[in-house]
């Protein structure tokens, strides 16, 4: 832990972020047992990969760049990777329970279009 | 109150919530009940992990973990993806 | 200038990712920068990927605007939600949306954004008929989603993306 030279609002205002991030992230899987049926669970995840992520990488990238003392923005790498890949496995997944709902005849299966 | 005790603690709060959250997906992952809840189920549980990474090396305070972050998102992604298609199609490579 | 650099975009992104990776950007690490800017489009020429043409700045921006607005905003709406599960008042349910989007990539941005926030989730897309199938998590916020959708996403895509602006 060297973040002794840091400022007392600082460490707060990372900490804040962190939290609220984790939160959300809590929140999101708190949602996958909650939820009723599969399609309404797969927005669940999508809490914690956006807003969670967002703000726990925005408190990563301002300890470290206090920390280092220059402008760290490495972790926005994660950001941008996950805002990328999470809808691609989110719209396979909710393609193929709906594939499967429809072949065995389930009455929550999507509509056809 | 130093700064370093507000982050300890912060940081180690929002770890375990990270935590809890790793375990609340791997109990939609062993409880099903179909074989999509259950890769959901590890899509959440991989993105929590990498989320917990991220905030342990805030906690060391070493850029080192950032690797790690998005070596766990790369393998998660692609486990998700070749199971869904397995799921889809009963074959991942076609 | 399309010999050198037949894919501006994918050079820069390329070039700002590594300077992002090693991080202080010494002049060693911006000149590498730019060697993997100019020579990785060349290797992905191979793969012929569809040359992106993105037009109207201005609409980019909003468009960027709306999404970080809407996505924090139906954060909050799915935290709320899950944490006081009114399942009674709650309605939730497939829609279908017809869109006249057909730019790939225009309709990629548009997953990622659907996506993104958390009350949709993109279910299916049909090339033929250029219907999408949506699941919409709460209902009760607004009725209209289609209206929604057409109006705050689609028509800034279809200004970013399609040759002939609609």
């Amino acid at each position: 832990m060297n973040g002794a030279e840091l400022p007392i609002w600082a460490a707060c205002l990372v900490v804040l972020l962190t939290v609220t991030g984790a939160g959300f992230a809590l929140v999101g899987a708190l949602g996958l047992i909650r939820l009723k049926t599969f399609y309404e669970r797969v927005h669940a995840p999508s809490l914690g990969a956006t807003l969670g992520m967002a703000l726990i990488l925005c408190g990563s990238m301002l300890l470290l760049s206090l920390i280092e003392d220059r402008l760290v923005l490495r972790d926005a790498l994660i950001g941008l990777f996950f805002t990328v890949t999470t809808p691609v496995t989110l719209l396979l997944l909710a393609r193929t329970a709906a594939h499967r709902d429809r072949f065995d005849g389930n009455p929550e299966a999507p509509p056809e279009i | 109150m130093t700064s370093v005790t507000i982050l300890d603690w912060g940081l180690g709060l929002a770890q375990g919530m990270l935590v809890l959250a790793m375990a609340l997906a791997a109990w939609r992952m062993l409880r099903g009940p179909r074989a999509q809840d259950r890769i959901l189920g590890l899509d959440t549980f991989y993105l929590n992990g990498m989320l917990a990474i991220v905030v342990h090396g805030m906690r060391t305070g070493s850029g080192l973990y950032f690797e790690a972050a998005l070596i766990i998102g790369m393998i998660g992604f692609t486990a998700t993806v070749a199971l869904a298609k397995f799921l889809m199609q009963g074959e991942v490579i076609q | 200038m399309s010999r050198v650099l037949p894919h501006p975009l994918l050079s820069l992104a390329l070039a700002l990712t590594w300077l992002l990776l090693n991080a202080p950007p010494t002049p060693g690490n911006v000149l590498l920068a730019v060697v993997v800017g100019l020579t990785v489009p060349a290797v992905m020429r191979a793969l012929e990927p569809r040359p992106v043409r993105l037009r109207a700045p201005s609409a980019i921006a909003r468009l960027l605007g709306v999404f970080v607005y809407d996505m924090v905003r139906s954060n909050i709406d799915v935290a709320q939600v899950i944490l006081n599960p009114r399942s009674g008042e709650r309605r939730t349910g497939f829609i279908t949306v017809p869109l006249e989007l057909r730019e790939p990539a225009g309709l990629t941005v548009l997953a990622v954004i659907l996506t993104a926030t958390p009350g949709t989730l993109w279910v299916q897309y049909d090339s033929d008929t250029g219907c999408l199938l949506l699941h919409v998590l709460d209902f009760t916020e607004d009725s209209d989603w289609e209206a929604r959708i057409k109006d705050r996403y689609e028509r800034p895509l279809l200004a970013i993306f399609e040759r002939t602006p609609a």
